[in-house]
C-alpha cells in the first residue's frame, strides 16, 4: 500500500480545468434563479441524486464526477446522503409511476430554499419512454424544474457545466418554494 | 404429460436450465437450455390461464407475477398472488411475508437510498445485529418497456433495448440485435461481428474495474475505488474516442455496427490496453495484501453453489458460486468462438470470489481486446434489415451475466419483445446471501452482486 500512495504524491495531478459554465449548449435554465437563494446558498451547495426510473445511464455518469478528472468537490458541490441536507436535487428519469410518490416524498423531506434538476434526456421529457403509460414524463410533469441538463446520458462535462451554471450571477431571478 | 408440464419437471429435477418465462396476450412463453440447445415453448392460452412453474421451480415464481401483471395471465397454482412490477394505486399496501419470533425488529430501506445507486425497497428482520430475512420489493423502475416495444419500427425498437439498463447497453443491443438477424435471416458482415464483441468486453471491463472500486469502497477502503476509478474512465474516454459514445450507446444496431473503428481510434484502445496492463496489476496486489480489507470480503454473503445452480445466477455471482456457464461459450457466438476464452471459476461464493472472478475477467477481456484489435477483418460494418416476418432468440453475455432475448418481427416493426436480464436470478440469492450477516455488511454484499434494477425492473 505503501508503494501505491507513493506513486500518487509523485504523479501529477489527473484533474482537468474547471468548463465554462456560459459556453454551454447542454443546459437549460427554465427560469432565473433566485438571487436571494442564491445568496443564501452560497458556493457551496449539497446535492441529493433521486433516480426516478433512469436505465442507469444517468447515474454513472453522475458518479463519475467523484473521480479525480472531475473531482466535483474542488468545486464546493458533495453528495449528500439525505434530502434533509440538501440544496439540489438532481433527478434522473422519465418519472415512473411506481416511483412518483418516493420522487414527491423526498422532495417534500427537502428543506427550502432548493432548486431541482432535471439530468439527461428522460428527466427532461420522457425520453424514449415518453409514451409509456407507466411513466409520468419528465421531471416537469410532478414538480417545477430550474435547470435541465441535456444529454442521453450527459457526459461528465456537462453536467459541471451545468451545476456551475446555479453559481452564474446571470442566473438570478425568480425563487421556488413548496 | 403437456410439453409445458414436462418443462416444469425437467426444471424442478435440474436437468434443464430456465432461461425465462414471460407473457404476451393470451399466451404464455418459457425458453430453457438444454444442453447446449435453447429450447422454446410457447402455450395458447385463450382462456388466460397457464399451469404455473414456480409451483415446481421457485425461481420461475418473480417472472410468473410479472406476467401476470403485464398481461393478466393467470399463472394456475402460483404460490404468491401479490403483484410484483405492478405497485397499483396504493403502493405502501405491499403486503410483505411474515416473520415471527421473540426479539425481532425490522429495517425499511429505500427505495430512495443514500447513495446514487437506483431505487428499491429492502425490508430487513434483524435478532440484534444478525439479519435473519431479507425480503426485497423491485418495480419502481418499472417504465414499460415491453409495452413501448410492442409496433416499434426496428432502429427505434434497438435505441430503446440499449437503455433498459445502461450499463448493459451494449450487451442489450447486442442481443437485441442478433435476435432480430435471427428473425430475418440476417447475417452482418464479418468486421461487425468483431467489432461488437470488441465494445462488449470495453464494457465489460469499465464495469468490472468500476465494481472492484465500489465494492472496496463499501468496505471502506477508498484507496482502491479512487485508483479503479481512474482507470474506468480511461477506459469510457477510449471508447469515445473509437466509437463516439462513452457508454457506446447505439453503436450496436440490428444488421451490424452504426460506426466503424479508425486507425485513430485503434490507437485509442491499445494505449488504452497498454495503460490498464500497467496499472491493474498493482492494485491487485494491493487488494491481495491489504489485511483489514480481506477481512470484510472473505466469508462474507456466501452464495451456496446449490442455489447458484438452481436459480441458473449468471456472470460473476453464478462463476463465484461453482457455476461453470458463459453464453460466450454455451450456446456461443461468433467470433468468440475463434478466440481463446477463458472463463473463470470459484468456488466460495463469498464477496471475495465475486471480485477475484472480476478480477480474472478484467485480465481476460484485456487478452480478448488484444486478439480482436489484431484480427479485426476489413470490409462493410451494416448490412440493411430485409423486410419480413419472424421469431429469434439470442442469449449474449453482458458483464452481470447472461442476457436472454426473444421477439418476434412483422413488417419491419416489433410484434413483441421480451428480454431478460441476469439479475431476475441473483436478485433472490441476494436474500440467501445476506442471511446470518450483520446488517453493516449488506451494503457490501449488494454491491458485490451489483445487480440491475431497471434491468429487472422493465
Ligand atoms: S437520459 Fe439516457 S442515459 Fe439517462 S436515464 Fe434516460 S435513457 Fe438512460
Amino acid at each position: 500500500m505503501r508503494r501505491t500512495l507513493l506513486q500518487g504524491l509523485l504523479h501529477r495531478p489527473l484533474t482537468e480545468a474547471a468548463p465554462r459554465a456560459e459556453e454551454t449548449a447542454a443546459v437549460e435554465l427554465a427560469h432565473a434563479l433566485n438571487t436571494a437563494a442564491q445568496r443564501k446558498l452560497g458556493r457551496s451547495l449539497s446535492i441529493r441524486e433521486i433516480d426516478a426510473g433512469s436505465c442507469n445511464g444517468c447515474e454513472l455518469e453522475i458518479h463519475a464526477l467523484n473521480n479525480a478528472f472531475y473531482d466535483l468537490e474542488r468545486f464546493g458541490l458533495r453528495f449528500v446522503a439525505s434530502p434533509r441536507h440538501a440544496d439540489v436535487l438532481l433527478v434522473t428519469g422519465p418519472v415512473t409511476q411506481n416511483m412518483r410518490e418516493a420522487l414527491e416524498r423526498t422532495v417534500r423531506a427537502t428543506p427550502d430554499p432548493k432548486w431541482v434538476v432535471a439530468v439527461g434526456a428522460c428527466a427532461r421529457d420522457g425520453g424514449v419512454f415518453a409514451r409509456s403509460p407507466a411513466c409520468l414524463g419528465g421531471v416537469a410533469s410532478v414538480m417545477p424544474v430550474d435547470l435541465v441538463i441535456h444529454g442521453c446520458p450527459p457526459t461528465p462535462i456537462d453536467l459541471l457545466r451545468g451545476l456551475l451554471t446555479l453559481f452564474a450571477p446571470g442566473a438570478a431571478g425568480r425563487a421556488q418554494s413548496s | 404429460m403437456s410439453a409445458w408440464e414436462d418443462a416444469g419437471a425437467r426444471l424442478a429435477a435440474g436437468t434443464a436450465t430456465l432461461l425465462s418465462l414471460w407473457g404476451e396476450p393470451a399466451r404464455a412463453h418459457v425458453a430453457l437450455l438444454d444442453g447446449a440447445e435453447i429450447v422454446h415453448l410457447a402455450l395458447d392460452c385463450a382462456d388466460g390461464t397457464f399451469p404455473s412453474l414456480g409451483r415446481v421451480h421457485p425461481p420461475a415464481l418473480r417472472l410468473e407475477r410479472a406476467a401476470r401483471d403485464l398481461y393478466g395471465l393467470a399463472p394456475v397454482g402460483l404460490p404468491d398472488a401479490r403483484p410484483w412490477l405492478d405497485h397499483g394505486e396504493t403502493p405502501t399496501a405491499y403486503p410483505f411475508l411474515p416473520v415471527e419470533g421473540e426479539r425481532l425488529h425490522q429495517i425499511p430501506v429505500g427505495p430512495v437510498h443514500a447513495g446514487i445507486i437506483e431505487p428499491g425497497h429492502f425490508r430487513f428482520t434483524c435478532d440484534g445485529e444478525t439479519v435473519v430475512r431479507l425480503e426485497e420489493r423491485l418495480g419502481y423502475v418499472h417504465r414499460g418497456v415491453e409495452a413501448l416495444m410492442r409496433g416499434a419500427d426496428i432502429l427505434s425498437a434497438a435505441r430503446l433495448a440499449g437503455r433498459i439498463s445502461g450499463d448493459s447497453t451494449v450487451a442489450y443491443a447486442y442481443g437485441f440485435a442478433q435476435a432480430v438477424e435471427r428473425a430475418l435471416g440476417l447475417s452482418p458482415p464479418p468486421r461487425a461481428v468483431w467489432l461488437r464483441a470488441l465494445m462488449a468486453e470495453l464494457e465489460r471491463l469499465a464495469n468490472h474495474l468500476g465494481d472492484v472500486g465500489a465494492i472496496c469502497n463499501d468496505a471502506s477502503f477508498g484507496l482502491m475505488q479512487a485508483h479503479c476509478a481512474i482507470l474506468r474512465e480511461r477506459v469510457l474516454r477510449a471508447s469515445a474516442v473509437a466509437f463516439s459514445h462513452r457508454l457506446m450507446m447505439d453503436c450496436v444496431v440490428p444488421g451490424g455496427t452504426a460506426c466503424d473503428l479508425s486507425a485513430i481510434g485503434a490507437d485509442a484502445l491499445r494505449a488504452l490496453i497498454a495503460e490498464l496492463h500497467r496499472r491493474f496489476p498493482p492494485l491487485v496486489t494491493l487488494y491481495d495484501a491489504t489485511a483489514s480489507l480481506q477481512d470484510r470480503t472473505v466469508g462474507t454473503g456466501v452464495v451456496r453453489p446449490d442455489l447458484a445452480r438452481r436459480f441458473a445466477a449468471g456472470g460473476y455471482v453464478g462463476r463465484a458460486s461453482g457455476r461453470d456457464f458463459d453464453a460466450r461459450r454455451t450456446p456461443g457466438y461468433a467470433p468468440y468462438d475463434a478466440l481463446a476464452l477463458t472463463v473463470p471459476v470459484l468456488s466460495e461464493g463469498d464477496v471475495n470470489a465475486r471480485v477475484w472472478v472480476r478480477i480474472r475477467e478484467i485480465e481476460a477481456s484485456l487478452a480478448l481486446v488484444d486478439g480482436i484489435l489484431a484480427r479485426l477483418p476489413p470490409g462493410p460494418v451494416r448490412a440493411e434489415p430485409p423486410p419480413g416476418t419472424g421469431e429469434g432468440m439470442a442469449l449474449v453475455e453482458g458483464f452481470r451475466g447472461d442476457i436472454f432475448v426473444w421477439l418476434r418481427v412483422a413488417d419491419g416493426c416489433i410484434a413483441h419483445c421480451h428480454v431478460r436480464d441476469p439479475s431476475w436470478f441473483q436478485w433472490p440469492l441476494l436474500e440467501a446471501a445476506i442471511e446470518g450477516n450483520i446488517v453493516a455488511d449488506f451494503p457490501l454484499c449488494n454491491k458485490s452482486f451489483n445487480c440491475s434494477y431497471a434491468g429487472h425492473d422493465l
